[in-house]
């Protein structure tokens, strides 16, 4: 958020987390060293801490996740916090309130943490003008999801030691994904050389834009790469109107041994899930020893942690009203 | 005429020897009298120092002064196979491509089925080879089942050999989809060949909208159902930049849309069909059906528009639009009768009235028949270079002939140039240094 707390200036010093765009090199620094020691060894019982005791955590989702509203429900119970989850099957958006009206009817509710997602880009952004408490963004269409991006990252940090000077292929439907988008912005803010792969029809225009360099194909793209990050592809949109077949993507940009071995050895191969099976990742690579698809949603959980302590620090600032 | 046949073409062998020949081969800029080597299929060596002298062993074929040049690649044939046999069949369109000099032709995929899957490439494939005598590559769909709705294989395709994507007779009128099929294909690098018309403003036209039509009382296909779509597919070009070819132009207009194209260096090039540069709608005189054509015949102004655009080199490819159909779809009232003409044998000599009465000269003429097609489709073949197959024509420019429908090799007739005047013909046509035709 653009508005940095007036009064408590401290390491991460937001209201809400809507995007990767606001954050600078420390402040993602600052949630990675907090996740990292929110990682909980697997022995370790009991999990639950009460940082967040007698806060209220609302997840809002407008679109069916598992993963993400599991994971964010998940790091706010271990934390303490009460949790409320609101689905759109169950509530008034469904009957045909704005999300104006929905907003100001939660607020009345008063939360301190609001996580949600939406269909619509720019649509939690919306939504935080109108709250009074924290609000994290866990997907607006195609537009941001920080909390995979520093998830992502905290991985890499895990793996490789470092984020500075790698270089990252990020491969698939880039035009639609908001966590390609959420990635590029916060690995080149890490100086994390970009590549992004796709046909044509799934890349935004002006592509180099996002700070990213551009190919078109797997050959070129996966060389000598550190890490490889696979996008889903939602088979709605490989019928024809962006790509011919799930056959011909898996083809050309289905990621299997043969083009694992492009990259440099030790490479990781990374998928925020869910993913498809032959369609864009062969079922030997999920299986490499090199992928760390269990550790993202193990670091998902600690990412989540870490923004909601984050965000909840000015809470105990503010004067009670 | 005596024609080879798919089995007797087992490969030549050794070093064959043309001499005395006046070799025209527009990719070099090359006219002069010479003479040219092949060894098993391949061109080794050509030029003056080989005008008498062939080397000892070599079979000697003597062109006697005639003209020695690359073969036709013809971008745009339709053919009745597979699914329409009746019509067409592989082995007599390469009968007639053969005696019309055209040694490799690119077949549309609007076939039953259509030509939208691997499987049905792999099919055309085995089949030319099995059956014909000249060379054919098929152009696949670009949209499945030509339905201008999903995109088909392009990757896939392309790499079982299809050497260029159409959506063949109906325009891609979804701009979305356009979009999109110029965007994938840039990826692949290969060409979407479109034939432009806007079917709606077209409606039921049958001719083009004019003075003609107006007195015949046929309902028109006003020029601006081309242009229209011609410069919608050019902004989608600048917006993708994907290789585009309009794959025949039929008036002025649009040549001049193309024009302005090139001239900011998108990636367009534009066909017009040999039918378009030698008649006008003037021949359709008492309702003859057989000059019922898509793009329709233009105006003489048009006519005369479109042999400038050879002149000059703004347009790159001649197609012969062969498109064979029976008699009893042409035989109709004009308004129910087929589309379409075949045009393999009657190509070559219907462009030389280009030569013998417009003054264009032969290297700006065949230019487009052979070197600019083959470069835009990736074929190896129409030039005289080392290296290239020995898919050549030798040509008699000056003999008079008339052309005889029973002469014709072709399944189906429907020939415009019926009975027509020609000066200039094909005496012998080869297929990698194999003789396929002989007058």
């Amino acid at each position: 958020m653009r508005k940095p707390a007036p009064i408590h200036q401290n390491d991460f010093p937001f209201d809400h987390l809507l995007s990767i765009e606001d954050l600078k090199p420390a402040h993602i620094t600052h949630l990675l060293n907090l996740a990292e020691k929110a990682t909980i060894p697997k022995t370790q019982r009991p999990k639950k801490q009460d940082i967040l005791k007698g806060i209220t955590q609302i997840n809002l989702f407008f679109e069916p996740s598992t993963r993400t509203q599991s994971s964010f429900e998940l790091a706010g119970k271990r934390l303490g916090a009460d949790i409320m989850n609101m689905s759109v099957k169950t509530s008034s958006v469904t009957k045909g309130e704005t999300l104006l009206d929905t907003a100001t009817t939660l607020n009345a509710m008063r939360p301190d943490l609001l996580v949600v997602r939406h269909h619509a880009a720019g649509a939690v952004e919306l939504l935080a003008q109108k709250m009074d408490c924290s609000v994290i963004n866990a997907g607006d269409g195609s537009h941001q999801h920080p909390t995979q991006a520093l998830l992502d990252a905290l991985t890499i940090r895990r793996n490789k030691g470092r984020l500075e000077g790698l270089t990252v292929a990020i491969c698939g439907d880039i035009l639609h994904s908001r966590v390609a988008r959420s990635n590029i912005q916060l690995l080149s803010a890490m100086n994390v050389r970009v590549r992004i792969i796709a046909p044509s029809t799934l890349l935004p225009p002006f592509p180099e834009s996002l700070g990213a360099e551009v190919f078109n194909t797997m050959a070129e793209g996966l060389k000598g790469v550190d890490v490889i990050m696979m996008l889903r592809l939602q088979r709605e949109r490989m019928q024809g109107s962006f790509v011919p077949s799930e056959r011909e993507y898996f083809h050309i940009f289905g990621l299997d041994p043969r083009r694992v071995a492009l990259a440099s050895e030790d490479v990781m191969i990374m998928h925020p899930g869910p993913m498809n099976r032959g369609v864009e990742i062969d079922s030997r690579v999920v299986n490499d020893p090199r992928c760390v698809i269990e550790e993202q949603v193990e670091m998902g959980v600690a990412v989540r942690m870490a923004v909601l302590q984050a965000l909840s620090q000015h809470l105990w600032s503010q004067p009670a009203t | 005429m005596t024609f080879a046949t798919p089995k007797s073409l087992t490969g030549q062998k050794g070093v064959l020897s043309f001499i005395n020949a006046r070799l025209v081969d527009p990719a070099s800029g090359t006219d002069e009298a010479g003479g040219l080597l092949v060894e098993d299929g391949i061109i080794i060596d050509s030029g003056p120092h080989l005008l008498k002298n062939a080397p000892v062993g070599a079979n000697t074929i003597n062109c006697q002064g005639h003209i020695l040049a690359p073969g036709i690649v013809d971008m745009q044939v339709y053919t009745g196979e597979p699914g329409l046999e009746h019509r067409e069949t592989f082995a007599s369109a390469s009968r007639a491509a053969a005696a019309g000099g055209v040694t490799t032709m690119i077949v549309m995929p609007n076939t039953q089925p259509v030509i939208d899957a691997v499987a049905l490439v792999d099919f055309i494939e085995r089949r030319a080879r099995d059956t014909a005598i000249v060379n054919i590559h098929p152009m696949a769909a670009m949209t499945r089942q030509l339905e201008g709705q999903d995109i088909s294989e392009l990757g896939l395709l392309q790499e079982a050999g299809a050497v260029a994507f159409t959506n063949s007779k109906p325009s891609v009128t979804n701009s979305k989809v356009m979009r999109n099929i110029l965007a994938y294909a840039h990826d692949f690098n290969a060409l979407v060949v479109h034939n432009i018309e806007d079917s709606d403003l077209a409606a039921n036209g049958v001719m083009n909208e004019g003075l003609v039509s107006s007195r015949l009382g046929l309902p028109g296909i006003p020029r601006e159902a081309e242009i229209i779509m011609l410069e919608r597919d050019i902004q989608l070009v600048g917006l993708t930049q994907g290789r585009y070819h309009a794959a025949q132009i039929s008036c002025g207009q649009s040549l001049d849309v193309i024009r302005k194209a090139k001239q900011t260096s998108l990636p367009v090039t534009c066909g017009v069909s040999i039918n378009h540069l030698s008649l006008n709608e003037n021949d359709i005189g008492p309702y003859k059906t057989f000059m019922k054509m898509k793009p329709p015949l233009r105006t003489e102004d048009d006519r005369m528009a479109l042999v400038e655009g050879i002149r000059s080199g703004e347009i790159d490819v001649i197609v012969s639009a062969h498109d064979p159909k029976d008699a009893d779809l042409k035989r109709r009232p004009f308004e129910e009768a087929s589309y379409g003409a075949v045009g393999l044998e009657t190509m070559l000599a219907a462009a030389f009235r280009l030569y013998h009465s417009e003054g264009i000269d032969l290297l700006t003429l065949l230019r487009p028949l052979t070197t600019n097609p083959a470069r835009l489709l990736g074929l190896e073949c129409g030039k005289l270079s080392v290296g290239s197959p020995a898919d050549l024509m030798i040509v008699d420019i000056e003999t008079p002939w008339m052309v005889n429908l029973e002469e014709m090799s072709s399944r189906s007739r429907n020939t415009p140039f019926e009975g027509a005047r020609m000066q200039g013909r094909v005496t012998k046509t080869f297929i990698a240094g194999q003789c396929v035709f002989e007058l």
